[in-house]
């Protein structure tokens, strides 16, 4: 190994480990930031040492590149509203999960023209075509996923007639197209006397088969490379003009081909479809799994990048997000007592309940409170909890609900927040939100920590959220689409306050029975402004 | 074959080293988690910087650009909104 590939192979090793200890910073909020910081100095250097390579002869492209990349990266990631926090993860997702199938198909055509490897081996294909068909997946998943989370296309599941056999044909269709590609298309282009084939085996290409090309139009350089593919079967590769041909004899003539990447683009178009599809018939609240799994795809793209390539920070740094994305789903999955399948396939998220089983559990029963009644209630408990839901980032209340937490503090209450895993459009979505509006996160709790505080809670605002406080959770009725969910507990509470804008069903499509118990007030309105009407009411008494 | 196996064993390990450590991950940090590590899945980049600076055809330069353009957004993009994202978190 030359001494410059050596050092650029030790750098990747110190971007890797960058990796590591950028991902391991990120389990104390202390360190966090330190932490991505870390990573992005290791992906700054691996940059950097790449940029050495003699092969790159002309830096236009890439500054064109990295000018175009840059500035709509950081535009988001400036401008883009914490709500917006899903969709901007899936945007990025979705790009690197692309940028890695386009770079494999680049790699590819190179080795059709001869460039960089000896030859295209069973590695370099195969782990080619999964890069490109999970980076393509990633790609066109990702971009339904934002369009759902943006509100650009309908939340609610889209249940095409034969979806599961359109899926499983799709997906055939791309392991046959895949196959094909590293058995090696190479599609005919016309025929030449046999007496060539001697100079051929000889490992220079005769004068009549140079005439034979350039019949055909395909002027060849004087700078050829003849190498032998076994038996009857060559190689040329015209080193100027880029160019490589499989030359056969068989059945007494020789006949010229060229290898295509065409199964592979295909492939690529196929998955994309396939991507699509996947993500179309799964509902806004699954989303936290989607995106997980979608993150898991991008990392596993990267790392079939680094297969193709051969170059170990690739597979490395995508391992490392891949093992992020597949750790995530199944805490998603596990927090909603849902299998991985069920989220992908089942088209959860349609109505489930009638208007008759809603208005059985919710008749006469349902009690409505002014927020002054509320703010009174508030004002002589001890100890309120606010669970938070995706309606929290829907109507922007984070920051109204932080005066008022300020507020209740400051009259002595102990204020604290319930946080269910799946609360929200992504992993930790919440947490997010309301850190966003200076709320420490000392305050953030866990469901399993909090659940056993809340038989000690005078009083629980729920914010937006339904289905992960439904008490229906705990029925073992398999009709039920939540049931055996982890929920978070808050009838145990005193007294509960629900802010709704009405008695919809959440997500699951079911009725709530929390609405209708003894304990509970329903707060009929936005919550942003309920939470600002609560504050305004508990300044006045 | 050897390659193969040298990579299998990097790919293997690491997704044991990424099993661990992210395993350590608090719910609270699974946000900037998941866009965290999104950008180090951008390190893709490395791999399309050469496609696009070695002036092979107008096809590799096409892809090139394209894939150093979504990649860079990814990378760039991902660490910066992670680090406004992890700037918020505060203790008491």
């Amino acid at each position: 190994m030359p001494k410059e590939e050596a050092l650029i192979k030790l750098i990747y090793l110190t971007a890797a480990v960058l990796f590591i200890l950028g991902l391991k910073g990120l389990s104390h909020p202390r360190t966090a930031v330190r932490g991505n910081l870390l990573a992005s100095v290791g992906m700054l250097l691996a940059i950097v040492a790449t940029l050495t390579d003699h092969r790159i002869v002309d830096f236009r492209i890439i500054i064109a590149g990295f000018v175009v990349g840059g500035l709509f990266g950081s535009l988001l990631a400036y401008r883009a509203p914490m709500t917006a926090m899903p969709q901007v993860v899936a945007i990025f997702n979705g790009l690197g999960g692309g940028a890695s199938a386009l770079a494999v198909g680049a790699a590819f055509e190179e080795a059709l023209k001869g460039e960089w490897i000896e030859e295209i081996t069973i590695q370099f294909s195969s782990s080619a075509a999964a890069a490109a068909l999970i980076g393509g997946v990633a790609l066109t998943g990702s971009a339904v996923a934002f369009l759902k989370l943006q509100g650009w296309m309908t939340e609610k599941p889209i249940l095409l007639p034969g979806r599961h056999a359109v899926n499983i044909l799709l997906l055939i269709i791309c392991i046959g197209l895949s196959t094909w590609h590293v058995l090696g298309y190479t599609p005919f282009l016309f025929t030449a006397p046999v007496a060539a084939a001697d100079g051929l085996r000889g490992g220079v290409v005769a004068d009549d088969l140079r005439q034979s090309f350039q019949q055909q139009g395909l002027e060849l350089s004087a700078e050829l490379h003849v190498k032998s593919l076994g038996e009857n079967q060559w190689q040329i590769t015209d080193a100027t003009k880029k160019d490589t041909f499989v030359v056969r004899l068989d059945a007494g003539q020789l006949t010229i081909h060229d290898r295509s990447a065409l199964p592979f683009w295909i492939m690529v178009g196929v998955a994309s479809v396939l991507g699509i599809l996947l993500v179309i018939p799964i509902g806004g609240a699954d989303m936290p799994v989607v995106i997980s799994l979608l993150n898991a795809y991008s990392g596993l793209a990267a790392a079939g990048h680094g297969w193709v390539l051969n170059n170990s920070v690739l597979i490395v740094a995508g391992s490392l997000v891949g093992a992020a994305g597949f750790i995530l789903t199944a805490l998603m999955c596990r927090a909603m007592n849902r299998s991985l399948a069920n989220v992908m396939f089942a088209g959860v998220g349609m109505a489930v309940s009638t208007q008759a089983q809603a208005d059985d559990i919710y008749a006469g029963r349902v009690k409505s409170a002014s927020p002054e009644e509320v703010a009174m209630l508030m004002d002589g408990a001890r100890r309120v909890v606010i669970a938070p839901g995706y309606g929290l980032a829907v109507s922007q209340a984070q920051y109204a609900i932080q005066d008022l937490t300020k507020l209740l503090e400051s009259r002595g209450v102990e204020v604290e927040f319930a946080i269910h895993p799946v609360a929200g459009r992504m992993p930790g979505h919440m947490n997010v939100l309301l850190a966003e509006a200076n709320v420490p996160y000392e305050k953030l709790k866990e469901m399993d920590e909090i659940n056993p505080t809340f038989r000690q809670t005078d009083v629980v605002l729920v914010i937006g959220a339904n289905d992960v406080v439904n008490p229906l959770a705990r029925e073992a009725d398999p009709s039920i689409p939540i049931a055996g969910m982890p929920i978070l507990e808050v009838d145990q509470a005193r007294s509960v306050v629900i802010i709704k804008r009405s008695l919809a069903p959440g997500f699951a499509g079911i009725a709530n029975p929390l609405f209708a118990a003894d304990n509970a007030l329903m707060l009929f309105g936005d919550a942003k402004d309920m939470a600002m009407r609560l504050s305004a009411a508990l300044k006045e008494s | 074959m050897e390659q193969f196996v040298a990579a299998l064993t990097i790919f293997v390990l690491a997704i044991f080293v990424g099993f661990e450590v992210i395993s350590k991950v608090p719910p609270l940090l699974h946000t900037p988690l998941m866009s965290g590590a999104n950008a180090i899945s951008g390190i893709t980049l490395v791999g399309t910087l050469i496609t696009s600076g070695a002036r092979l055809t107008t096809l590799t330069e096409i892809l090139g650009f394209f894939a150093v353009a979504m990649a860079a957004a990814n990378v760039i993009g991902g660490f910066l909104m992670t680090h406004r994202m992890l700037g918020m978190f505060h203790s008491k």
